[in-house]
């Protein structure tokens, strides 16, 4: 089953500042969006919009079927979100790590999530004692983990990556849109893959910041 | 239920491993008691009076002492966003962060406080009371300590709002744990004050978890 995403005229105010202004994307199953753009312009935004980790003020996301603003726990199945944080435990070591978000996730390859990023060798390192980059392969393993979540949202996932583990990012984006699924990534190394669209975002002109100010009740009558 | 008892067990070991909360408290409420007799001096009649409270408010303030770590490191390292994403209702994984941070510590103080008791000369027919009131109080502390928790995640230094918004609401559960104990040591019926603090705890039990997720769901935004 082709799913599709679309965005259309999504925009996002936060405390009456617009930090996303009338964005409109459209990605195909087994697609890769490479979204650029300045410091700013909204790429983390746009992607936790997604993720349903912030609400959106203007326009309309659908994937398949299911609305993002109607249906957003129905929204939140598809997704997988990797964000600047890598949400692992240092006290925990790496399998530790990763077998408690298969449990949370309830799926059970463990073993080629680990495999993916070249994590067998280290499985049973502390996380605290792992570099940065190691942290990084294993906060992105958890994508292999939920790999059947067809939606992608990496948020400068190759930060402290070397090549090998670039290599193996781009592996794992590879095989998941090869197995239908959608990717959308904000980076600013260009992606050595054949099925790669460019999207850049603008920073919102300051002005429509006075468009559609965020109500707030605290602000008025005073 | 998989991913309820992951998070459980996680909770668990983070706690009980280095750098985790666990010891902290207990440490803590040992310390408080044991200092009660030098602060108010050793006699007997005066400790017997002022016991009751005293480990009362020892385990209130102890169960407040690790509550700001509770969602602060998860939002922190960016847990709490995918968790937010996974199959697991806000609710539920606040209902569970509730339960861990009461077994790691108010079920520890119900086995300690008896022993501690003997410092401040309570008598043996309270020993009963106190624990029971204990079992019933804590876990009514914890649930609270979520909501306060969740409203200052996003905050740097939130523990000190956290106690200001914690403390008025452990009210209750302080008068009438208290007040059991108390009425216990002086021969009464504990009753009332132990259903009374049931009553508590049961109502925190049903709220917390709804308002401590609307809270995290405002925080994370």
């Amino acid at each position: 089953m082709s799913m599709r995403l679309s965005i259309s005229d999504l925009g996002c105010s936060r405390s009456g500042r617009r930090v996303l202004n009338k964005v409109n994307l459209v990605a195909e199953s087994g697609e890769v969006i490479a979204l650029r753009g300045a410091n700013g312009s909204g790429k983390t935004t746009l992607l936790r919009i997604l993720a349903g980790l912030l609400p959106f003020s203007t326009g309309s996301v659908q994937f398949g079927k299911v609305d993002l603003g109607r249906d957003p726990d129905g929204f939140a199945e598809n997704v997988a979100y990797a964000g600047h944080a890598d949400a692992i435990k240092l006290q925990l070591t790496v399998e530790e790590n990763l077998a408690f978000w298969a449990a949370v996730f309830d799926t059970n390859n463990l073993a080629a999530a680990l495999s993916a990023f070249d994590l067998a060798a280290i499985a049973d390192r502390p996380a605290h004692a792992c570099s940065a980059g190691q942290k990084r392969r294993v906060g992105l393993a958890r994508l292999a983990l939920i790999s059947s979540r067809r939606l992608w949202l990496l948020d400068e996932p190759t930060v402290s990556l070397d090549t090998t583990a670039r290599g193996q990012l781009h592996a794992a984006i590879h095989e998941h849109c090869d197995n239908g699924g959608s990717v959308i990534v904000a980076t600013h190394i260009p992606i050595d893959l054949p099925n790669v669209r460019e999207k850049t975002l603008t920073p919102p002109s300051e002005a429509f910041a006075h468009h559609s100010p965020l109500r707030d009740p605290f602000l008025e009558d005073f | 239920m998989k991913g309820a008892l992951a998070i459980l067990l996680r909770e668990l070991r983070l706690a009980l491993r280095t750098g985790g909360g666990a010891g902290q408290g207990l440490a803590f409420f040992i310390v408080f008691v044991l200092l009660v007799p030098f602060g108010s001096g050793p006699e007997p009649e005066r400790l017997e009076a002022i016991g009751p409270g005293a480990l009362w408010l020892a385990a209130l303030l102890a169960s407040l002492l690790s509550l700001d770590r509770l969602f602060h490191n998860d939002h922190e390292d960016g847990t709490l966003d995918i968790l937010a994403t996974s199959p697991m209702p806000l609710e539920g994984l606040v209902a569970i962060k509730g339960l861990a941070h009461w077994l790691t510590t108010g079920l520890p103080l119900i086995g300690l406080a008896p022993v501690l008791a003997i410092a401040l000369y309570l008598p043996l027919e309270a020993f009963g009371t106190l624990a029971l009131s204990l079992a019933l109080g804590t876990p009514g502390l914890s649930f609270l300590g979520t909501i306060g928790g969740a409203v200052t995640v996003g905050l740097r230094r939130g523990g000190l709002l956290l106690s200001i918004l914690v403390l008025p609401l452990f009210v209750p559960t302080l008068i009438f744990g208290a007040r059991a104990v108390a009425n216990a040591a002086a021969g009464q019926d504990p009753t009332p004050a132990l259903l009374l603090l049931g009553g508590v705890t049961l109502f925190v039990l049903a709220l917390a978890p709804f308002a401590a997720a609307a809270a995290l769901k405002v925080n994370m935004r």
